[in-house]
């Protein structure tokens, strides 16, 4: 039975979680160099609009058709073939089916351009967008089969994921682990100055980041009442917390509050409660959200030591945060947010354990695939553009079109 | 005195700065500029359509040296900014009649350092 309020609030998430996509070009663009700030934009809003339709042919299908054995869903539902308005018990029994394929479609876009950060000011567009499409349909698609279709084996070992800590956060942030090293580092990466070219950007990316995440873990809930506020407050604690944490931490270590500092906390937090938003409470949304913020600092300190040119720290945000998250779930899931799951705290060990496999299972199939797709391309079409090119800037020989004139 | 200004890539000027200052030349003026060369901008193809950029972005760097110092300073600059391709830039020596450091009065080559 369709529910209207349950598929008005689903349809506002779809398009909350829409703009997070954007927003994170304008996240990234901030942070890269002036001469690469419209390409790094641009190729988020190609990711938009390529999965968008790659979801719709076969990822939707692939994603959360008919299971085949627990791996991969069939192609039954290409192209939406009977995916209609009437619901669809096993995920959402009181919205239309379609509404529940627009916003699992939009997860599928932010996640394939969260990659877009460990690859920016390198990377040539067309095979840019071809490996979004590749990586969408071989990695993201199969992995969300696995947590979220109805018979794939994580989902039946009963992994704890409620808005995709493991299918969206760790699989970007162990792809672009993989994609930094497949790339290799910037020129001139160690040795010269790579500056921000706009640090409002980056607030503004973050906020609306921050403002789209809502829909991401309260839509999540798939109904509009109890669970969805729940998982809202939790998400805006967590928020709250990173962004304080590691603000305190660039503070202490740096000598100075950064601006840049508090939005990537900010964003640490909001990958941290992604998992746990619609099992945890207040105060659980808070240590989860104030611990991201301090491992996701220490990560990123970590990562710029060492060779690997992750250039917007990907691995550091979205690998580590979302790993402390899926972890944080299994601790503290509280019974009485959501009667459906237990954590260590509430006296259910084996929760942890299955939150720890199902997160091992997402850096190995991550990191491999990519590494594959990626090596595939380089070696076929070439990944990367000319010396000349890199250092006169992707926006002028992209597209030829600076971002400022 | 001269004023030593120079056409660089945006990604040498770390390596500039440094090496301008171990000569004693830490204070300098950088600002961004586009321009061409001899070689007119860079074109390249793309599936047959000729693809032309015809004003490239570049740093300009200004330093006004001792006489002394002046060939010195030219020929690291030169090195610092250096990566055997095209575009690598150009640098101009020019005369310079005086300089006044404001805080304290001081003229000419007293100025500089």
């Amino acid at each position: 039975m369709v529910d209207a309020g349950d598929t008005a609030w689903l349809l506002v998430s779809s398009a909350l979680v829409f703009l997070m996509t954007p927003a994170l070009g304008f996240f990234y663009g901030g942070l890269v160099r002036k001469k690469n700030l419209a390409n790094t934009i641009m190729m988020c809003f190609a990711a938009a609009a390529l999965i968008s339709l790659q979801w719709v042919l076969w990822g939707y299908s692939l994603a959360f058709g008919p299971s085949v054995n627990g791996v991969i869903g069939s192609l039954d539902w290409f192209g939406l073939r009977g995916v209609g308005l009437d619901p669809n018990p096993d995920y959402a029994p009181t919205v239309p089916h379609q509404a529940f394929m627009l916003f699992q479609g939009m997860f599928a876009i932010i996640t394939a351009a969260l990659i877009i950060g460990a690859v920016v000011e390198r990377i040539k567009f067309s095979s840019g967008i071809l490996f979004l499409v590749l990586w969408s349909t071989i990695v993201y698609d199969p992995l969300a089969h696995w947590v979220w279709g109805v018979g794939g084996w994580l989902r039946n070992l009963g992994a704890l994921d409620f808005a995709g800590g493991t299918v969206v956060h760790i699989n970007a942030g162990i792809a672009a682990l993989a994609a930094a090293m497949v790339l290799r580092n910037r020129i001139g990466y160690g040795s010269a100055a790579f500056e921000p070219s706009n640090i409002t950007y980056v607030i503004l990316g973050a906020s609306l980041l921050w403002f789209g995440w809502f829909g991401f873990n309260a839509g999540s809930a798939l109904s509009a009442g109890g669970l969805a506020s729940s998982a809202f407050m939790a998400t805006n604690v967590a928020a709250s917390a990173a962004t304080l944490s590691w603000l305190l931490m660039s503070w202490f270590y740096k000598g100075k509050a950064s601006i840049i500092g508090a939005a990537s906390g900010a964003v640490a937090g909001l990958v941290a409660v992604t998992p746990a938003s619609g099992f945890v409470d207040a105060l659980g949304a808070m240590v989860i959200g104030f611990t991201a913020g301090l491992l996701c600092f220490y990560a990123v300190s970590f990562r710029s030591r060492t060779k690997i040119d992750d250039s917007l720290d990907v691995w550091g945000v979205h690998g580590v945060g979302g790993t402390w998250g899926a972890i944080a779930t299994g601790i503290f899931a509280n019974p009485a947010v959501n009667p459906t799951a237990a954590g260590l705290l509430y006296g259910n060990p084996y929760q942890l354990l299955v939150q720890v496999v199902a997160t091992g299972v997402a850096w190995v199939y991550s990191f491999i695939l990519t590494f594959a797709i990626l090596k595939l391309i380089d070696k076929t079409v070439g990944l990367r553009v000319s010396k000349e090119e890199e250092l006169v800037g992707l926006d002028l020989t992209q597209h030829a079109e600076p971002a400022y004139v | 005195m001269k004023l030593v200004k120079a056409v660089i890539r945006s990604e040498m000027l770390d390596e500039v700065k440094n090496n301008l200052q171990r000569l004693g030349y830490a204070g300098l003026t950088v600002y961004e500029v586009r321009g061409r060369g001899r070689q007119q901008g860079i074109s390249w193809r793309i599936r047959g359509n000729e693809f032309r950029l015809d004003l490239i972005p570049k740093l300009m760097v200004e330093v006004v040296v001792d006489d002394a110092d002046v060939a010195d300073v030219v020929e690291e600059l030169r090195k610092s900014a250096y990566t055997g391709s095209i575009g690598d830039g150009k640098i101009f020596v020019i005369p310079v009649e005086d300089a006044v450091r404001i805080r304290t009065g001081e003229r000419g080559a007293e100025a500089l350092k």
